[in-house]
């Protein structure tokens, strides 16, 4: 079952293949929509599945980890490698997988076109508010902490 | 002049294209080539963050479906698998948010005031000024979720009954000004920690602001990695609840 599911690299010589990995990722969704249908809740279910699915893939690390007692293990990466680089491949085109909802624009033109001065007031405003709020807040709450933050700009090379 | 150029265009899509499947095909082509070319162009303009390869292929795409008098409904058939990966792309951000969970867990406290704060604050002002200027119930609902990652936000206004494609228009919008105007804005400010501009992009502006921190500075990455994913969860929550308390 956990091979199946495709949610870790328990062992080298198991290749994590592409089907799996996207198994997955489609099988996450699908609990999260059940989920979200049978419980009402008002997180999208995609949304749950990948809260779940992040869940699952700390649960396993932290279970690897104790049992390998290596310290290389807590860097590794939480998912396969095949499970990374698909979900790097479709972070990396998101842009794309909005286009179709974004051309529906051509059918919302009317709603655009009668509310063209609280569209762009609002969109101005409250993302720069957005920004300028988080920023401060982040801002302020960091300098005001001691120690810690600090420790993770050192070693900050992240991504 | 024009229109027997488009008549002319419409003749020839009309005769070359006459089944579905040949239908599907070429909308598939023409929606990725868009895309491609949007992407070209931006990385041939130095990555210039106002040349966004989504609105391109936007205009594009709706340029054609015009001259080729192809309604919405035919093209959204044609091309319902590329939106259908909006659902798995949205549970692979686990990958990242899961990878980078030590960095959540050492500035847990200020990240989670920010969130919060930046959270209420795009959603409640995003709102409020669609209704301080007059707009539409539509738009100020389809505003709500605006300032979170598209596929998120497309969930969220399905769920509390505004329009994707609007909601998909303002999110990248707000994404496209937060990333054109943020660090200018939050340096003139005397912001110049590389945690709260990434936190920042990723909370207001989701993936195009996030993607022009990223360039800068690997922190900022982390951080606005971070801020498209876990304002997705807060923004989820908070916004069937801030619309059940708002008025209307």
């Amino acid at each position: 079952m956990r091979r199946f599911a495709g949610l870790g690299k328990s062992t080298p010589a198991v290749k994590w293949s592409m089907p799996e990995a996207f198994l997955t990722l489609l099988l996450f969704q699908l609990i999260g929509v059940i989920a979200q249908r049978a419980l009402t809740l008002p997180i999208p279910g995609p949304v749950i599945g990948m809260f779940l699915l992040a869940g699952t893939l700390l649960w396993r690390k932290s279970r690897q980890t104790l049992a390998s007692d290596d310290a290389d293990a807590a860097e590794a990466p939480a998912a396969s490698p095949a499970l990374s680089s698909l979900a790097r491949s479709l972070i990396a085109c998101l842009g794309l997988l909005f286009v179709p909802a974004g051309v529906g624009l051509v059918t919302e033109l009317p709603v655009l076109g009668a509310n063209v001065v609280p569209i762009v007031a609002s969109l101005f405003g409250s993302t720069v508010l957005g920004l300028l709020v988080t920023a401060f807040v982040m801002h302020r709450a960091t300098h005001d902490a001691p120690a810690p933050e600090q420790v993770s700009d050192a070693d900050g090379q992240v991504l | 002049m024009a229109d027997r150029f488009f008549a002319f265009i419409h003749n020839v899509y009309a005769q070359a294209i006459p089944s579905p499947d040949t239908e599907t095909l070429f909308w598939l082509c023409a929606t990725i080539a868009a895309f491609v070319v949007g992407m070209r162009i931006q990385i041939h303009l130095k990555r210039a963050p106002w040349a966004n390869p989504v609105l391109f292929a936007i205009v594009v795409i709706s340029t054609a479906l015009f001259v080729t008098k192809t309604p919405y409904d035919a093209y959204f058939r044609s091309v319902k698998i590329i939106h259908f990966l909006l659902g798995p792309a949205t549970v692979a951000l686990a990958i990242p948010l899961a990878d980078s969970i030590r960095q959540v867990t050492r500035s847990l406290p200020a990240m989670v005031l920010a969130l919060l704060a930046g959270s209420v604050t795009s959603v409640v002002s995003g709102v409020l000024l669609v209704v301080a200027f007059g707009g539409s119930h539509e738009v100020a609902l389809s505003m709500a979720p605006k300032a979170v990652t598209t596929p998120i936000a497309i969930a969220i206004t399905q769920q509390i009954g505004g329009t994707p494609a609007l909601t998909a228009a303002f999110a990248i919008l707000g994404g496209i000004i937060a990333a054109m105007i943020g660090e200018t804005t939050l340096r003139r400010l005397g912001i110049h920690d590389w945690r709260a501009h990434g936190l920042a992009a990723g909370i207001a502006g989701s993936g195009i602001a996030a993607a022009q921190v990223a360039q800068r500075d690997p922190v900022g990455a982390a951080f606005a990695a971070l801020g498209i994913g876990l304002n997705g969860l807060v923004t989820a929550i908070i916004v069937p609840l801030l619309l059940y308390i708002l008025p209307g």
